[in-house]
């Protein structure tokens, strides 16, 4: 990009991520999402049934499952994603700073800004690499030529993806490979500053060594993000979240820390699925 | 195991003999297609590539009997399918646009494909007798204005569906990142989507422009003829089409070979736009 890439970073382009407190023990955990009696239906199927769920502020919460249990349903609720699709709607309460975020007057973009969203397939935009970043950047705020390198400097190293991409960013983000890509999504996504970034499958289109960055990257980002993580492996969850929620047919069956539920779990059907006997 | 009973290899033989069979049968079909062609292109070559002189470039269209070119024909040709292409690619790319992202859910998108379908197998001499009734009759004479018109309706629909199926095959995950971001509408539509599909839906125009470069039956309702140097666009002007259509049926000779001549480069400017089209395809399916 430019000559200065090693002296450090300005703060003034930087949001203030880095300022946040570090992760709170879990009795003190505020929540970021409070969720109350929810139901969701895709037309006439019945995909979650009265689901009451906290997820705390700057933590990584997991959400587990066999398929079609409404783990992804349930992290499309917390970006309104599904109101893209006229047959799907919600009912209940989900509460972010007091107010119901499926309020239909809620104004979804300024929702969507601070819930980030990083797919299963990686989804980088047609573009190069750093309009992919600036690209979201663009639609909230107004930055300089320079500030804006500075932005994305700052995102792609957050996603520890700038030693890997710095001298062809001007390059299609198509061109990059399965775990750069994703990665890629990462940085788009923190590169607004949100204050959740909702990861649905993240890792199930990668190889095992992708895998083990983008983990190493989740663990990283949960000092200033609020995460919440849908994965079909059971393993990782075990190793990036501190708490885990497992749900079975549209309900949530169990949730509590991470270590108790792989350990000593209290519903029956929680331990059957942890022990791969159902799903 | 057994050995394998008579009648099994009589069914093993039987199942090769129609596998060669309908070899035989599609090989064919397709050669029967593709001679066809060859012979046609052929044909036109043999009898066009001689008047296809300086002269065919340089010269209005001749009266019976002396020498001359297309010059006025090839101008207006040109400045009809333009006109054309520019009042049609708007309407239709937006009109793609509303069937593959706005209307997808609407119950207005599904009657509106299926008159756009009717549209794009309607006789072009309907659309050339609908635009006669509604602008030439008014106007009191035939004109290029008309002439556009009527070939602007007929590029529409071609156009509107391969915007439609160009977006459609953009994965919905690319709009939902886009969504995501908290990104409006109309942005993940330009940034995103048309960013996509852009070559399709270029590929899409060219080839309504393909399309509308040699109908003919529409311009005899609509632009008619000139056989003079015109560019008024309130007149009658001459196009390549008619005129070939008007001079390959006279009993002139040098009217006959014009004709030939005439034929020959408007079937050359289409496979030349087919095939850049194909190529811009096939370079965007490789970066993929």
């Amino acid at each position: 990009m430019n000559a200065n890439q090693n002296e450090p970073i300005l703060t003034t382009a930087v949001p203030n991520a880095g300022l946040r407190a570090p992760s709170p023990g879990e009795d003190t955990a505020r929540p970021m999402f409070t969720v109350r009696n929810l139901n969701f239906h895709y037309g006439r199927f019945h995909a979650l049934h009265d689901v009451n769920i906290d997820i705390p502020e700057l933590e990584v919460t997991a959400i587990i499952g066999p398929s079609g249990c409404g783990k992804s349903t349930l992290l499309r609720v917390f970006n309104r994603m599904y109101d893209l699709y006229p047959e799907q709607h919600a009912e209940g309460e989900v509460l972010m700073d007091g107010r119901n975020i499926l309020d239909p007057r809620l104004d979804l973009n300024r929702l969507r800004a601070r819930v980030g969203m990083v797919f299963q397939k990686p989804t980088p935009f047609p573009m190069t690499i750093y309009d992919n970043i600036a690209f979201g950047v663009r639609l909230y705020e107004k930055l300089s030529a320079s500030a804006m390198n500075e932005r994305v400097e700052w995102a792609l190293r957050k996603a520890a993806l700038w030693d890997e991409v710095k001298d062809k960013i001007k390059k299609s983000g198509q061109s990059l490979s399965g775990g750069q890509q994703q990665r890629l999504c990462i940085a788009r996504a923190i590169a607004v500053n949100p204050e959740v970034i909702l990861m649905d499958e993240p890792c199930s289109a990668l190889d095992p060594i992708a895998t083990a960055k983008i983990e190493e990257l989740i663990d990283e980002l949960s000092a200033n993000f609020t995460i919440v993580i849908v994965t079909h492996n059971m393993q990782q969850a075990a190793r990036v979240s501190r708490r885990t929620a497992f749900f079975h047919m549209g309900e949530l069956v169990e949730y509590g820390p991470t270590s108790q539920i792989f350990t000593t779990p209290r519903q029956e059907k929680t331990r059957s699925y942890i022990t791969g006997r159902i799903g | 195991m057994a050995t394998p009973a008579p009648q099994a290899s009589m069914l093993y033989r039987r199942r090769k003999l129609v596998n060669v069979a309908s070899r035989i049968g599609a090989v064919g079909a397709a050669a029967i297609g593709v001679i066809a062609l060859l012979l046609i292109i052929g044909t036109l070559f043999l009898n066009g590539f001689k008047s296809l002189d300086i002269a065919m470039f340089t010269e209005t269209t001749p009266p019976p009997g002396s020498a001359g070119g297309m010059l006025n024909a090839i101008v207006g040709s040109l400045i009809i399918t333009v006109i054309a292409a520019i009042v049609a690619t708007p309407i239709a790319i937006l009109a793609g646009t509303y069937l593959a992202e706005y209307g997808r859910y609407s119950l207005l998108a599904k009657p509106t494909r299926f008159v756009t379908d009717i549209l794009l197998s309607a006789p072009s001499i309907v659309i050339g007798l609908f635009i006669y009734q509604i602008m030439v009759v008014p106007m009191g004479h035939f004109s290029a204005w008309a002439g556009s018109m009527a070939l602007a309706i007929i590029m529409i629909p071609v156009v509107v569906r391969t915007t439609e199926n160009m977006l459609g095959l953009v994965p919905d995950g690319l709009r939902e990142a886009a969504v995501a971001l908290g990104t409006p509408r109309w942005k993940v539509i330009q940034s995103v989507s048309y960013r996509a599909a852009r070559a399709g839906i270029v590929t899409g125009v060219m080839l309504g422009v393909a399309r509308i470069s040699g109908e003919t039956a529409p311009l005899l309702f609509t632009a008619l003829n000139n056989q003079f140097w015109s560019t008024d666009l309130n007149a009658p002007m001459a196009n390549m089409p008619v005129v070939i259509f008007q001079f390959a049926m006279s009993p002139y000779e040098d009217w006959q070979r014009l004709a030939w001549g005439g034929a020959l480069l408007i079937t050359l400017s289409v496979l030349s736009l087919n095939v850049v089209a194909r190529v811009l395809v096939n370079a965007k399916r490789q970066r993929q």
